[in-house]
């Protein structure tokens, strides 16, 4: 079964300072945190797929207009106090394993390697219907 | 038929599509062949040849890498080869190329047709779903198919244009290989080396051409640095601060030696003078000691040749190890202005290498970090992330870092 994981980055209900003004042992140990995820996971047969986004100053909104023109704001992103930073797409035995993983990822190191216990979602894909359908 | 020949079906196969594609392209344009079905044959056997050719190259070359085998044991190409060989591979390679196309379905066509790789190997390698990579490759062969593109090697007039355009492909084939993404470790295939192998393919059908030449020289001149281009835990290494004793001496040899013969006889081109660039770095055995002059006065031919604003901030840093940060900060007020690169992170990531060796340490950390928001590459994020960090938790008043 896959499992979508979004890692949203909340500056609501979190009292860590952004990544920005860390250290850099403290920024190396995020990162090499999160090497170490894929890895694990790579090394697991469960990674499918994972990526980081682009921060909320590259994001734009888009909508229909006129004729199916495209419309793009560029906000409000650069205000918001939470954005998705990125996504991992696993592929586990059962829900419980996508909680545990996403649970991992949420004690990534931040400042003074505390975990940052950032809030991850966990979404089941849908999959095609089954043979006897 | 094919597949009973050689047992492997899928490589028949596509042997066969590409036949296909050649009759598409070739019959309107100079008529039926006498026997329809023996030329089918005929083009798809020695298209199917090629195919096995380069899978066995390939085998031949991943399985050397996995014993560390030193010196190149691959055979050279056949000195009787015949023409006819040598034309179909360039009018391929010009075919896959084709400006009709975009880029993206052009370097798919160019792996999938000319480099022989299977289209599971490219959609890995672009980390992109082997469905969405077929879809991406019969549509450029269903492209080149509708547009009526004859299946010979352009007209003199259209040569220069079509043949950059060549070099372009291979060129991005060659950048993507060397773009360190997440999923970097999970390729199979590596596309550096695989657009190593077709710029030397090139450069042996076309051995006069100058630019392929510097193509060729300026891929294996960056390339001798990849070992030493990144950390243990993948973190980007800056040139200066790379350890040299991991570079390739027998690339930086072979480089060195092509881009100084093209020079010599020229034309000179983009792809010469920038592994002339290459070659200076290369050649010089420790940071301090690189002929930065020599840089600029390269980098200040390239930009009259080729007006690209991304070279006129190269030359702006050169001009600062030249001259001095301030100089060189006075030279990016040119390409700050140039709408081409509104937005781009390189514009701040350049300000603040400039501000860091002028010891002006706010400026720079502002400007590393607003970098970092900008680029698009994740490795390159964290680089700038960390230049910043280690910036700003640093003593105040920090002299400025030699260089």
């Amino acid at each position: 079964m896959k499992y979508m994981l979004l890692m949203q980055f909340s500056a609501v209900g979190t009292d860590f300072p952004p990544i920005e003004t860390w250290t850099p042992e403290e920024i190396r140990a995020h990162i090499g945190f999160m090497g170490e995820v894929n890895e694990k996971l790579a090394a697991a047969g469960e990674l499918v797929q994972a990526e980081g986004l682009g921060g909320p100053h590259q994001a734009r909104i888009v909508r229909a207009g006129e004729g199916g023109a495209p419309v793009v704001t560029e906000g409000p992103f650069a205000e918001t106090k939470e954005f998705l930073a990125g996504w991992w797409i696993v592929d586990c035995e059962d829900v419980e394993r996508a909680v545990r993983i996403a649970a991992h990822i949420s004690t990534a190191p931040g400042p003074g390697g505390r975990p940052l216990n950032m809030p991850i979602e966990v979404h089941p894909v849908m999959s095609a219907p089954p043979q006897e359908m | 038929m094919l597949s009973r020949r050689f047992g492997d079906f899928a490589t028949a196969e596509d042997a066969v599509q590409e036949a296909l594609l050649a009759a598409a392209t070739q019959w309107p344009d100079e008529g039926l062949p006498d026997n329809p079905r023996g030329w089918l044959i005929q083009v798809a056997y020695r298209r199917m040849i090629e195919l096995v050719r380069a899978e066995t190259a390939r085998r031949d070359r991943e399985e050397r890498a996995a014993r560390r085998e030193p010196g190149d044991r691959r055979a050279a190409p056949a000195a009787d080869e015949p023409p006819a060989d040598r034309d179909d591979t360039l009018t391929l390679l010009f075919l896959c190329c084709h400006p009709s196309l975009t880029t993206p379905s052009a370097i798919a066509l160019t792996l999938r047709a000319v480099g022989g790789l299977s289209t599971a190997e490219i959609a890995r390698a672009f980390l992109v779903p082997e469905a969405t990579m077929a879809q991406r490759i019969s549509r450029a062969k269903q492209r080149i198919r509708d547009s009526g593109l004859p299946f010979r090697l352009p007209e003199p007039a259209d040569r220069a244009a079509r043949l950059s355009a060549v070099l372009h492909v291979l060129y991005l084939i060659f950048t993507e290989g060397h773009t360190a993404s997440l999923g970097a470790d999970l390729r199979r295939v590596d596309l550096a080396e695989e657009a190593i192998r077709l710029a030397r393919e090139m450069h042996r059908l076309l051995p006069d051409d100058s630019e392929v030449a510097g193509l060729l020289a300026l891929m294996l001149l960056t390339d001798a640095r990849a070992d030493a281009r990144t950390g243990p835990s993948g973190e980007l290494i800056p040139l200066a601060e790379q350890d040299r004793s991991r570079w390739d001496p027998a690339a930086i040899a072979e480089g060195t030696a092509l881009v100084t013969t093209a020079m010599a006889r020229g034309p000179v081109g983009p792809y010469q003078l920038q592994a002339a660039v290459a070659a200076l770095h290369d050649e010089a055995p420790s940071a301090a000691a690189t002929d930065w002059p020599q840089i600029l006065a390269l980098y200040g031919v390239l930009e009259r040749l080729t007006g690209s604003p991304v070279v006129a901030l190269n030359r702006a840093v050169a001009t600062a190890m030249v001259h001095g940060p301030a100089a060189g900060l006075d030279a990016l007020a040119a390409p700050a202005a140039d709408p081409r690169l509104a937005g781009s992170h390189r514009l701040d990531a350049a300000r603040a290498h400039l501000h860091e060796m002028a010891g002006d340490r706010d400026a720079a950390v502002a400007h590393y970090r607003s970098a970092a928001a900008h680029t698009t590459s994740r490795r390159e994020q964290e680089y700038l992330l960390m230049r910043a960090a280690r910036l700003a938790t640093a003593p105040p008043n920090p002299p400025p870092p030699p260089r």
